[in-house]
């Protein structure tokens, strides 16, 4: 069981990434490869840095995610649709 | 030991030099200014291996505290008043950090209006921070109680910041005859603080986390057990600090409470003109006594219960006012009898704002109201306000 610590002191630096923040999303972004012309643009704008260039396009990380839409907002091929997310 | 004749903020500035500080982070404000002065002349004078920063306002200040906290040095800074309301956001996190930052205190009212006298306003509206309480009656206790505050505070089943009040210009610019503890003394009463984990850039580590809802009432319940382990730690500490300097220090002071009828309640300075209110009350042949509050947070209440509880009425003192309530130390007093079956009578009078002076003819017209209830054995009106002018009203 994990235990607190004084002063909320946290002794693993980076620790952060352990802390999975995908599942406060409500909507889920989804590129649609076809339409995606590689212009990286969501990739710039993701404010979570959770978008991975490949070179097969971005690819989000659904692990932190958490769903708001910037990249899908800033798309100018309209290639991320918001859908619901289902658990 | 040394007796010099000093102002009070010299007093809590001399008190700080002797505990050695590393980091002095501080913005001067009125009436406190004289603390941060004397520092960087200490400093300056080579008397004091200290960092001063000077800082922008008071809510840096203490982010900086916090901060020289955090890295495991010895931090102390002073402030009053407005500073204190400006601080207050980083006044709670370095109570939830768990940092033992000591803040020298000249008490001093609240704006508006703009006021910058005597009133225990500044500290008492603060008080569920965290941070410990002390209030001094005199310069002495003002020097005292800033080492003694810097031991208790770093005790590792304390760990919590503490702050020293003493009153606005009746002591902050007053000047008394001070005995003077020598450093050698302090240095083996009060070692270097050596925390067990400090900032360290070659071993980065996380400060004051993220407390989501599965942890953040138990980091809150570990702080509160902290705060009350105090209370044990601060009789061990005066205890040992009466065996090394000669100087005896309790939460609460009794003053001829033994058979006393009416117990007047008070902190800080006026605590010396209430005894001398007692001993002219005692020659008229009035079973009077008083009690000072030297540890406000955390609350002596068992402490007040045992002194007071054979007595027929308490009159608690407040230099403060919770508008809409009444004075806040007297809420908590009462709160300490609620579930007993038999208490006496809680009076409270509301005195001493923005630096009305307290007269030894108040505590009469104190003890007058307070007897008149036990006779007609009930409270009418539970909070007064003593001295107020009618005719400007």
């Amino acid at each position: 069981m994990v235990k607190i610590t004084l002063g909320a002191i946290n002794e693993v630096a980076g620790s952060s990434k352990n802390y999975k923040t995908g599942n406060w999303r409500t909507l889920k972004p989804i590129i649609d490869k076809e339409k995606c012309k590689k212009c990286w643009i969501c990739y710039k704008f993701c404010p979570e840095g959770c978008i991975k260039k490949t070179d097969d396009g971005p690819v989000t990380d659904y692990d932190y995610c958490k769903g708001c839409g910037i990249c899908a907002n800033e798309c100018p091929f309209k290639a991320i649709q918001m859908v619901m997310e289902e658990r | 030991m040394t007796k010099i004749t000093i102002r009070g903020n010299m007093a809590t500035a001399l008190g700080a030099k002797l505990s050695r500080p590393d980091v002095v982070p501080a913005y001067p404000i009125t009436p406190s200014t004289l603390f941060p002065e004397k520092i960087s002349e200490y400093i300056a004078d080579g008397e004091m291996d200290a960092e001063m920063i000077r800082v922008e306002s008071e809510h840096s200040a203490m982010s900086a505290c916090i901060g020289a906290s955090a890295c495991g040095a010895r931090v102390c800074t002073a402030s009053a008043s407005q500073g204190i309301a400006l601080m207050s956001e980083m006044m709670f996190i370095a109570a939830g950090m768990r940092l033992p930052i000591v803040m020298a205190v000249g008490n001093r009212a609240l704006a508006a209006p703009i006021n910058i006298w005597c009133d225990h306003q500044d500290t008492i509206s603060q008080r569920d921070t965290g941070w410990l309480q002390f209030y001094a009656e005199k310069n002495q206790e003002g020097l005292d109680l800033m080492i003694i505050a810097f031991k208790v505070c770093e005790d590792k089943r304390v760990l919590l910041p503490g702050m020293v009040g003493i009153d606005a210009f009746v002591l902050t610019h007053t000047i008394e005859a001070v005995d003077v503890p020598e450093q050698n003394l302090v240095d083996e009463f009060l070692p270097k603080y050596k925390p067990e984990l400090y900032l360290d850039p070659n071993k980065p580590m996380t400060f004051g986390s993220f407390g989501t809802p599965e942890f953040y009432q138990e980091f809150k319940y570990a702080q509160v057990k902290a705060i009350e382990k105090a209370s044990e730690v601060i009789d061990e500490v005066f205890a040992e600090f009466k065996k090394k300097f000669g100087r005896e220090y309790k939460k609460i002071v009794p003053y001829k409470c033994e058979d006393a009828d009416v117990i007047i309640l008070t902190m800080g300075s006026m605590s010396g003109t209430a005894r001398a209110a007692v001993n002219k009350m005692r020659e008229e042949g009035k079973k009077v006594g008083c009690c000072k509050l030297t540890v406000y947070r955390p609350f002596p209440g068992k402490e007040i219960v045992d002194l007071t509880k054979n007595a027929k009425v308490i009159a608690v003192l407040d230099r403060d006012i919770s508008p809409g309530f009444g004075g806040a130390l007297y809420g908590e007093v009462a709160a300490q009898f609620i579930n007993t079956s038999k208490h006496p009578l809680i009076t409270n009078y509301i005195i001493g704002l923005g630096g009305r002076d307290v007269l030894i003819e108040d505590f009469e017209e104190i003890y007058d109201k307070s007897t008149d209830a036990v006779k007609k054995g009930r409270v009418e009106k539970p909070v007064e306000w003593i001295h107020l002018n009618q005719e400007v009203l």
